[in-house]
């Protein structure tokens, strides 16, 4: 995060520097690219908050570490898909999941989804690619998910064929 | 505004007013709902300024030619290589992803890379991987990396091919 700070201010410093309309320029096309998203951002916060509410952690818990793996993997994979995570919260609670029990495979599945799809951001989604190309990319996201996490079951050794 | 976001603008208002009526009830459900979004929002609105910033920055000074040459109709698998390494040095996820996108798109970028991009930019950014390896081992990121990139590359192909057969247009968002 303060790495990104960095880079801009730099850049931005650099620019001012090179040539002062241009910038003026760029800050306005940021300022205008920015309030064209932002109803779309207010909308995630709130179905994201609501979601949060709705499904507590230890539920999340309760059912990976179902006895069914084929089922866990399923429910990884929906879990996955309606909550958005950055990696930094969804990586350590996966840690936490797997000193719990649940297996490597299943968490494939789940970090995949949880960062490839998302019920929560497809307003924003399809706002730049419109309704039909963003289901499209959220399917392809689910298969290469299901793909993930059979391979990582092989190299564990917790699915056998 | 158009009518679509402005329901969109009102519904966070009427969210807003129902957190702020919790407060004043105390209205125990509602005041979660309303830490929750607090400290999502947050994180948002702390990535996004500098990233649109960034965005800004390229549009005004990276030329046209550029892009298309690198990124463009014939550019190739080098092409894929190149955003790929783009979406890996990406903050933010997708929501930082898609603007970015759709400026790669307006400046020349053929939709296939651009696919590839939104997917690297997903699943396989630099700073999430040392979090990534580090609570789940070096073996489970080198395993999800190298199965999920060709796979990301190949159905980013196939998807571009597809829209572009279509006469498929991104919308730039921006007005």
């Amino acid at each position: 995060m303060l790495y990104l700070y960095a880079i801009t201010i730099t850049a931005l410093v650099l620019s001012v520097i090179a040539d002062r309309q241009k910038t003026r320029q760029a800050l306005n096309i940021a300022v205008r690219r920015f309030t064209s998203i932002l109803p779309d951002l207010l909308i995630i916060i709130v179905i994201a908050s609501v979601v949060l509410y709705l499904i507590p952690s230890g539920t999340i818990t309760g059912y990976l570490g179902n006895e069914n793996k084929y089922l866990a993997v399923i429910l990884a994979m929906l879990l996955g898909s309606i909550t958005m995570m950055p990696g930094f919260i969804a990586f350590p609670l996966c840690g936490l999941l797997l000193s719990q029990g649940i297996p490597h495979f299943v968490l494939g599945a789940f970090s995949t989804t949880l960062m490839m799809v998302g019920i929560v951001t497809f307003p924003l989604e399809r706002s730049f690619l419109g309704t039909k190309t963003a289901l499209i990319r959220n399917t392809i996201s689910l298969v290469i998910a299901i793909i993930v996490a059979l391979t990582i079951g092989l190299f564990y050794q917790e699915i056998k064929i | 505004m158009k009518t679509g976001k402005k329901i969109e603008a009102g519904f966070f208002l009427l969210f807003f007013l129902f957190i702020l009526f919790s407060v004043l009830v105390n209205f125990s459900a509602g005041k979660e709902m309303g830490l929750k979004s607090f400290y999502f929002g947050k994180n948002l609105f702390i990535m996004l300024p500098p990233a649109f910033v960034l965005i800004g920055l390229f549009q005004v000074w990276v030329k046209r030619e550029t892009i298309e040459k690198h990124l463009g109709t014939g550019s190739g698998l080098r092409g894929h290589f190149f955003v790929i390494l783009l979406a890996g040095s990406t903050v933010g996820g997708l929501y930082v992803a898609f603007p970015v996108a759709a400026a790669l798109y307006g400046k020349g970028a053929k939709l296939s890379v651009i696919f590839s991009y939104l997917g690297a930019a997903a699943i396989v950014r630099i700073p999430m991987t040392i979090f990534e390896a580090s609570f789940l081992g070096l073996k489970f990121t080198l395993i999800r990396f190298l199965i999920s990139i060709p796979l990301v590359i190949v159905s980013a192909e196939i998807l571009g091919k597809y829209l572009e057969a279509r006469s498929y247009k991104m919308k730039e968002n921006s007005k």
